[in-house]
């Protein structure tokens, strides 16, 4: 099979890492060669983050490139706005339907662009979900993270019993039950 | 063995622990900070953090003199910290293995330079391998030690920010027990004195050309022939960018980048028909070949700048132009303080005041940018304080009326005490601000000797700042609680006023501080918002503004700090129980 490429999108402190790492236990245990680049530091404070995730026989580069994504999750709309040139045609984007100001907005610098999911869907395959209030309902807004991911697994290549044993592998202990249950959320949309 | 999905850094842990490292010593800096992180848990390791990187240094190279496995590893500018020693041990050489994992940051993600440590592997004679995945990560640091060793030289394991911080498969190993080595005085190999060292160089330089010569047999020095009308040199990362591109092409694959396996370059260039170097930031590889008359494309079509890619290489050897999309024009969204940080309301005083800020380097070096606009210089680790006092010495003790020094705990640390003694010892004036957040924050909450912890997790002494400012003759010390705005501002008018040195240490721990808990969030009341945009002036990520011009509080972001209620005027945001 040709390399899968998978990105993340979101801003700084939305959990991009988790749900990297959930990504890279699944393709590990299903036996693929897998690389995944992340930013940690300065980035992770409020700024626009992007973790890469490719899988495949033997992957060599750890990073996605412009054109290149199969599968982009984006849980903030502007960040997927961002990064829309670097999904393939084909592609499928998920997108958390949040509005997170960036600074340069809230001081007037810059303005928040309008109806950026309806923009995108005339040009890609578009799947927007309300997580923050999917994740409210289940009493924990931290795991919309994990119900973005959880619609995003459908245009994967794992089965939902792979995706139930690498959150269990993945996330503490003490929240297994919680992010298993936002997880199918998503996938049962 | 079983296979692990392992992050760079977290690799090159595992590459000590199996290589029987016995002590290491460090100081958080991105991208290198795992590292130490993920030693801890290695319990047959001895690991700390040290203040600063040359401490570091000197605890790892006590530790390989006394005949253990010593490692110190730090991001590339904590190098130049180090590099006393490091240009010193270089002559001295070792007992038990010690090697210097050093993370160069190309692409500045979170740095003040791009600066590239193969220079400092050239100019302190030391030698230099470069791992390209996370395997080799600890496959080569592994080997680093052996090297050290056998050469009986410290060795330098280089990575970037693309290695240190990518995930890939690692096979583990178990560790090596690898015995202590005797100690024996030897004050012509350890003293470095003029005739010793003098000595010790004529060793260095033929340590140098033996290792130059042995690396063309070197195993991971390996030319891997294809099609031959390409060839390129490579190594680290931007390998794996050449076998995504141009997978075909013959590749010569330097494991080890200095010093260069000179007789292997020249067979493998003379089997290619055109030779391409190519290394991100400077030309190290690329100088030296084409100094022995070889001919080879490098930073012709290759810039200086930030990382390499699998498209660039495309574009720039193949000419392959892939339709691209241009990419959206959208705000952009740097990075700023967090909700609650403790920085934004020290700086939302100074901002008031009208202050400038010699600045430090960590989370609260974001001050510089709108909307708190109160940093205006920011150089490396320390340099707050003694920027500061280089103004006062140049303009005048009035001229820094209206400067402060900010610099954080941990940062203070490393080297602001340095600084700030001499702003004692040559009388000046200036006023420093400790922001005591009592953590290291930017790198992600790691301790230091004013915390009272150590990485290892025991209770220890922390440090008193206040009595250390004192002892080293500060009159003038004041702590005050970071967000108690009205009594921070009338200290700090009250301190610059002063011809005299004095301290003020704001305290409140970082937001992102484990066990950190807040009972509280800001709440706003729309009928009494008057939408004069106050609480909006410091930058809080947790307020915008609603469509009829109130003011909105997400709960979720909100840590209940406080500070848009100080800057109201009219009680229309209150603090409530969650």
């Amino acid at each position: 099979m040709t390399t899968r490429n998978i990105m993340i999108v979101g801003v700084g402190g939305q959990g991009t890492l988790l749900t990297s790492r959930i990504l890279g236990n699944i393709t590990v245990e299903a036996g693929f060669d897998v690389k995944l680049s992340e930013v940690h530091g300065m980035a992770q404070r409020g700024g626009s983050v992007v973790t890469f995730v490719r899988y495949g026989e033997k992957v060599a580069e750890p990073i996605v490139e412009e054109g290149q994504a199969d599968v982009l999750i984006a849980f903030e709309r502007l960040e997927a706005l961002r990064y829309a040139h670097f999904l393939k045609k084909d592609g499928a984007m998920v997108i958390n339907d949040r509005r997170i100001e960036p600074i340069t907005v809230v001081t007037g610098a810059a303005q928040y662009p309008e109806n950026i999911i309806e923009d995108l869907a005339k040009e890609h395959q578009v799947y927007s979900v309300d997580a923050q209030e999917e994740a409210l309902k289940l009493g924990n807004s931290k795991v919309f993270n994990v119900i973005v991911l959880g619609v995003a697994a459908k245009h994967m290549d794992f089965t939902k019993e792979q995706w139930l044993n690498a959150i269990e592998a993945t996330v503490p202990p003490k929240t297994v039950e919680l992010n298993k249950k936002a997880f199918l959320v998503g996938y049962e949309m | 063995m079983a296979k692990k999905i392992m992050l760079g850094n977290e690799a090159i842990a595992r590459g000590a622990y199996e290589a029987g490292v016995k002590v290491s010593a460090a100081y958080p800096g991105t991208p290198s900070t795992e590292i130490s992180e993920n030693i801890v848990q290695y319990k047959e390791i001895y690991s700390e953090w040290s203040p600063n990187e040359k401490v570091a240094a000197e605890v790892a190279i006590g530790a390989a003199i006394s005949g253990v496995r010593a490692m110190f590893s730090m991001k590339h500018v904590g190098v130049n910290v180090a590099s006393d020693p490091l240009y010193t041990i270089s002559y001295s050489g070792v007992n038990g293995g010690l090697v210097l994992v050093a993370a160069d940051d190309p692409g500045l993600y979170s740095s003040q330079n791009e600066q590239d440590t193969r220079m400092v592997g050239r100019a302190a004679q030391v030698p230099v391998l470069e791992p390209s995945d996370s395997q080799e990560a600890k496959d080569f640091v592994k080997l680093a030690f052996e090297l050290s060793e056998q050469y009986d030289t410290p060795m330098i394991v280089r990575t970037t920010t693309r290695l240190a911080h990518s995930q890939g498969l690692v096979e583990l190993c178990d560790r090596d027990e690898v015995a202590d080595k005797p100690y024996e005085r030897n004050v012509a190999k350890f003293v470095m004195m003029p005739g010793m060292a003098k000595q010790r160089h004529i060793y260095v330089e033929q340590r140098l050309k033996k290792m130059a010569e042995d690396a063309c047999s070197l195993s991971i020095n390996k030319a891997e022939y294809n099609d031959t009308s390409i060839g390129f040199i490579t190594s680290g990362i931007p390998y794996q960018y050449v076998k995504e591109a141009c997978p075909n092409a013959s590749v010569l694959k330097l494991g080890m980048v200095h010093p260069l396996p000179r007789k292997l370059i020249e067979e493998f260039a003379a089997k290619v028909d055109k030779l391409y170097i190519f290394e991100e930031l400077e030309p190290v590889i690329e100088e030296q070949v084409k100094s022995w008359g070889i001919k080879c494309i490098g930073k012709e079509i290759f810039t200086v700048q930030g990382e390499y890619s699998a498209n660039m290489l495309r574009k720039a050897v193949l000419g392959e132009t892939a339709e691209l999309k241009a990419p959206a024009q959208v705000p952009a969204r740097p990075p700023i303080l967090c909700p609650g940080c403790p920085h934004r309301s020290v700086y939302s005083v100074l901002n008031k005041l009208k202050i400038h800020a010699a600045g430090d380097i960590g989370c609260y070096t974001l001050g510089a940018v709108a909307p708190l606009n109160v940093v205006d210089t920011t150089v490396c680790m320390g340099a707050s304080i003694s920027t500061l006092h280089g103004m006062e010495k140049a303009k005048g003790k009035e001229y820094i009326k209206n400067w402060v020094a900010v610099i954080g705990d941990s940062t203070f640390m490393h080297t602001g005490v340095n600084s700030l003694i001499n702003m004692v010892y040559n009388k000046g004036t200036g006023t420093v601000m400790i922001l005591d957040n009592s953590t290291t924050g930017m790198t992600g909450h790691q301790d230091h000797a004013a915390t009272g912890k150590t990485l290892m997790g025991e209770t220890t002494k922390a440090v008193n700042l206040v009595q250390f400012c004192k002892a080293i003759g500060i009159e003038h010390v004041v702590e005050v609680n970071a967000f108690d705005t009205a009594e921070l501002e009338r200290i700090i008018k009250e301190e610059t006023a002063r011809d005299d040195v004095s301290v003020i240490i704001t305290k409140s721990p970082c937001v992102l501080l484990k066990g950190n808990v807040f009972p509280d969030v800001c709440v706003p009341d729309s009928d009494k918002c008057k939408k004069c945009g106050m609480c909006l002036r410091p930058g809080c990520p947790a307020l915008t503004k609603n469509a009829d011009g109130t003011i909105a509080i997400d709960a979720t972001m909100c840590n209940g700090c406080g500070l848009c209620m100080q800057l109201c005027k009219f009680d229309a945001i209150e603090k409530k129980a969650r």
